[in-house]
Parts: structure tokens; C-alpha cells; sequence
């Protein structure tokens, strides 16, 4: 290569360089603009959050307005999510595993598949709001009254095509050479699928599940309409209970401090347990890999 | 490709063996993909307790031959086979019950598949399907299909361990031993060692040959060398034909057609 080639800013590797340079630059500064933003709502979250814990936070129940602060906790909340992320996860999973295995594993050049795939990306993406108003109309209306369980259909439904989606997406993944190895020895396709393919994917299968846990974890729209709330605790799936997006969704809004207070922490309580879904998720996946 | 029209349009050479000995009979088979007919009126007569192996150029047909004898194209809608395959007399083509078709003639693929579980239960597996056993009846056949696929020694005291952790020779084996461990009379495999390399290559063969006494096997191999060393009868297939078949010893030494001559002396393919 001559000098004059290489040197000169106008030169084309010069030009190539320059024009690496701006863009790296302007990926460099996209990227921070976006961490920053994380980084302020975590650390907003840590500090609020963590500056309200004390133990009441799990021994009592939501309070009622204008009491003193470190007062009352989230208790009620806390039990109402983790029954409604409980029963909705199972509905979802289920579902969800099961729809997906079936598009990925019967459903090539079914005409039937490509339109439930098709409604399957509509739904994946539809407002959660109105998700909240069908289960309402679903389940409220002919119960009666909201209740967990609405709720829980209402969060199903919304995490159920995400766990359909990453089902057949890693179902296709496995090697045609695996399901044949395994009808080669005398197996039906669906033991083939239950036995092997299953079993081959499932550190997928459990990403796809804590991605709908992630969902599902934080949503307070559904539950306006399905399961709008209860001061006080209860065990009852039949009835309305307390949740810790809708306890957000009132307390962040009012002017009383200690229900503020009582916000951040809940929000801080969802982001710790999506945060350590992963973690243990990541540590699944690490898991069978070495095995 | 540069073979001359002529010499894969002259009509197949064929020494067979006495059809007493073949316990799979293929006929006239025509094979499609689609619209796609991939192979020709291919006849393949398989000698009992043997080794064929089949060889060609990419894309000659080799492979989707050996896939029709197990039905294995089966699972995918489009793909179809016109002709007779006989397996001791019965047409394979006209099978119903291909669970049992497939206990009966065995699979060994060019990747290795181990299943996602443990070398135990890899070979258990397949047996599981067709016949009910006791614990001690099922560790002698786990000792014995990994003894006879000469993989017993370096696995046996990690049995409980996953089939994937095993290197891709040993993975190779443990579905040979898989494959036995259903006892079936013939066993397919499609180009086995193309993914190993040459001291894996050698012990698969070596495993091979000693399985020659219990089973019939047919090769589909893309290394001439080890057609030659192992196998008892040669296929040698071009743009879906079958345009050669002779004893091995034949073959490599003496080819009749042009087509097999330039083929083997590397001239092409």
C-alpha cells in the first residue's frame, strides 16, 4: 500500500475510518442514554426501597391512609401476588408449552398453524388493558365480582403467547436428527417429543417461563378490571385480594407518605423477585450445560 | 459434474447375492421429494449377516436410499417411495406397524444423537419401548450393547452420567450400542464416521466388524478406504441409479463401469 493511500483523511480508508468513528460514537452514546436511565430507576428503587423496609413490611397488612410512617406492611399484598403470579403461571405454562409444541412440532405447512401463530404475535402484543376489560367479561361478569382467580386468567392470558412463542422457538432449535434417532428406534413421535425433545429443551423451556413470570410479575393492568384490590388479607382465590401492582398502583398516587413509602417498597419487591428468576434461571441453564 | 452421459445411462452391473441370502430385497424403487424424483428404479439386494456399503458422489441418492429402508422419510409429509422393499419377504413399503419395522431395523445417523440422559438411559430407552425387563436383565443388555459396540471400558463407571458429556466417538458408539440394544436384525448407518476423527474412525470400524456375526449392516460412506476395509458388498449409486453392485473384493480392484472406475480412482466425486 502507498503512503498516499493510507495517509490522507480523504483518502478511502481514511473516509472508512472516519465514518467507523461517528458511528461508533453515536452506538457508544445510545447505549448510555439507556443505561443511565436504568441506573436511575434502580438506583431510585434501592434507595427509596431498601429506606423503607422494616418488619412490619411482612407482618402487617396494608394500612389505611393518613397513619404514621413506618406503619403497617405489604403482607396481604405480597400473599395476594404470589397466589395470582402462582395460578396464573400454571394456567400459562401449560398452555403455553403445550400450544407450542404443538406449532413447532405439528404444525409445519398447516395452514391452521400459520393463523394461530399469527393471532398468537397479535396477542403477544396487545394492550394489557384490554387483556384486564376480556377477563372481565370473561370471568368477573358471570362470578359475579372480581376475584383472584380472574386475575389470574387475566395475567394468564397475557403471559401465555410469550410462553408460546419461546416454546416453539427453541423447540425448532433441536436437530431433525434427534427426533429422528429417536422414531428410528421404534418411539412414537409423541414420546419422542415428551422423552427427548422436552428434555433436550428444557433449559429453554425455563427462560421462556420466567419471561412470562417477568411479564406477568408486574402488571397492574389486567387487574383493574379482574381483581381491583383488598385491604385486608385473605386466602380466598373466589374473592378479591390484594396485589403488590395495584397496591403501587393506588399508594404511588396519593399524597400520604407512608403509603409512598409502602410503594417503593413493593416495587422494590417485584424487581427483587424478577431479578432472582434469572439469576436462578442463568444458573439452571449453566447447570445442565456442564453436566 | 463430468461424467459422460453414457456411462449412467448403461444399464446397472449387478452380482448379487443368491437371493436365499438377502433378508432386504429392494426393487425397482423410485423415491420423491415433493415433485422431485430422487431415485430411479434402484434395485439393492442386502446379503444377511454382511456389510453393504453404498457409495457415489454427493446427491446421488445414497442416503435417501438408505432411509427408505426403515421408513425413517416417514415423518415428513411429501416425501414418498414407489417400488418393493422386501424385508424377509414382507414389503416394507406396505408396513403399517412401523414401531415394530423400526425395533427391527436399527439407525445410526452421520451426527451423533445421543438423547438428552444417561448413557444408562440412553441404551434403555429403546429396549423399554419393546419389551419389558427386570433392573438386572436391563444392566446386562446396557453391559453387553456397549460391550459389543466397544465403548463398555470407557463408560462403565459412568453410567449415571449424561450421554452428551461424551466425546463425539463415543457419542457415535453409544448409539450403535443404543441401536443393538434393541436387538434388531439389520442396522442402517449413514456415513457414521464422517464427524470422527480417524482413531474414533477406527475403533467404530473395528466395533463394526465384530458386530458383522450378530447383524446385517448397511454403510453409507463417502470414505472409500473404508468401504474397502469393511464392507462385504459395494453399491456404487449415481444421480439416483444404482449403477454398480459387487462383492467389495471386486469392486475397489476391478470396477466395470466408467462411472465406478473414475469414481474410486478419484478422478471425480
Amino acid at each position: 500500500m502507498s503512503a498516499a493511500a493510507s495517509a490522507g483523511l480523504f483518502s478511502r480508508y481514511g473516509r472508512r475510518k472516519l465514518v467507523n468513528y461517528v458511528f461508533v460514537t453515536l452506538a457508544s452514546m445510545a447505549t448510555a442514554v439507556a443505561i443511565a436511565a436504568l441506573v436511575m430507576i434502580l438506583a431510585s428503587l434501592i434507595m427509596k426501597g431498601f429506606g423503607g423496609i422494616n418488619a412490619e413490611i411482612f407482618r402487617a397488612d396494608t394500612p389505611g391512609g393518613g397513619g404514621d410512617l413506618g406503619t403497617g406492611g405489604l403482607r396481604n399484598a405480597i400473599v395476594g401476588s404470589v397466589m395470582l403470579c402462582a395460578m396464573g403461571m400454571v394456567i400459562a405454562v401449560v398452555i403455553g408449552i403445550l400450544a407450542g409444541t404443538w406449532l413447532a412440532e405439528y404444525g409445519d405447512g398447516n395452514r391452521l398453524a400459520g393463523f394461530v401463530r399469527f393471532l398468537n404475535d397479535v396477542l403477544l402484543s396487545a394492550p394489557s388493558i384490554l387483556i384486564g376489560l376480556f377477563g372481565y367479561e370473561l370471568v368477573v361478569l358471570p362470578m359475579h365480582g372480581g376475584s383472584a382467580l380472574a386475575g389470574a386468567i387475566a395475567l394468564a392470558i397475557l403471559t401465555t403467547p410469550v410462553v408460546t412463542r419461546t416454546t416453539e422457538d427453541i423447540l425448532r432449535l433441536q436437530s431433525n436428527q434427534l427426533r429422528e434417532a429417536g422414531m428410528a428406534l421404534g418411539a412414537g413421535k409423541g414420546l419422542v417429543i415428551r422423552a427427548i425433545i422436552w428434555r433436550a429443551s428444557r433449559t429453554g423451556l425455563v427462560t421462556g417461563g420466567l419471561l412470562g413470570f417477568a411479564r406477568m410479575s408486574g402488571e397492574s393492568a389486567p387487574l383493574v378490571f379482574t381483581n381491583a384490590g383488598n385491604q385486608f388479607f385473605s386466602w380466598n382465590v373466589l374473592g378479591a385480594t390484594a396485589s403488590l401492582p395495584m397496591t403501587i398502583f393506588y399508594f404511588a398516587l396519593s399524597a400520604d407518605e407512608n403509603w409512598q413509602r409502602l410503594a417503593w417498597v413493593a416495587a422494590l419487591l417485584i424487581s427483587v423477585a424478577v431479578l432472582s428468576a434469572n439469576i436462578i434461571g442463568r444458573a439452571l441453564a449453566r447447570g445442565s450445560q456442564h453436566k | 459434474m463430468n461424467f459422460n452421459a453414457s456411462s449412467a445411462d448403461t444399464a446397472t452391473v449387478m452380482v448379487a447375492p443368491p437371493e436365499a441370502e438377502r433378508v432386504l430385497d429392494v426393487k425397482n424403487l423410485d423415491f420423491f421429494y415433493g415433485k422431485h424424483q430422487s431415485l430411479f428404479g434402484v434395485d439393492l439386494p442386502v446379503a444377511r449377516k454382511q456389510i453393504t456399503a453404498l457409495i457415489g458422489p454427493s446427491g446421488c441418492g445414497k442416503s435417501t436410499l438408505l432411509r427408505t429402508l426403515n421408513r425413517v422419510y416417514d415423518l415428513y409429509p411429501g416425501q414418498k417411495a414407489q417400488g418393493e422393499i422386501l424385508f424377509n419377504g414382507e414389503n416394507i413399503l406396505a408396513e403399517k406397524d412401523l414401531a415394530r419395522l423400526r425395533a427391527r431395523i436399527g439407525m445410526v445417523f452421520q451426527r451423533p444423537t445421543p438423547f438428552p440422559m444417561s448413557i444408562y438411559d440412553n441404551i434403555a430407552f429403546g429396549v423399554r419401548l419393546h419389551r419389558k425387563v427386570t433392573k438386572a436383565e436391563m444392566d446386562e443388555i446396557v453391559e453387553v450393547s456397549l460391550t459389543r459396540a466397544a465403548l463398555w471400558d470407557e463408560v462403565k463407571d459412568k453410567l449415571d452420567k449424561s450421554g452428551l458429556g461424551l466425546s463425539g466417538g463415543q457419542q457415535q458408539r453409544l448409539c450403535v450400542a443404543r441401536g443393538i440394544a434393541v436387538e434388531p436384525e439389520v442396522l442402517l448407518l449413514d456415513e457414521p464416521a464422517s464427524a470422527l476423527d480417524p482413531l474414533s474412525t477406527a475403533k467404530l470400524e473395528t466395533a463394526l466388524l465384530e458386530l458383522k456375526d450378530s447383524f446385517t449392516i448397511v454403510i453409507v460412506t463417502h470414505n472409500l478406504q473404508q468401504a474397502a476395509r469393511i464392507s462385504d458388498h459395494t453399491a456404487f449409486m449415481l444421480l439416483g441409479k444404482m449403477i454398480e453392485f459387487r462383492p467389495s473384493s471386486e469392486a475397489f480392484v476391478k470396477p466395470e463401469t466408467e462411472a465406478m472406475r473414475d469414481y474410486v480412482t478419484g478422478r471425480y466425486g
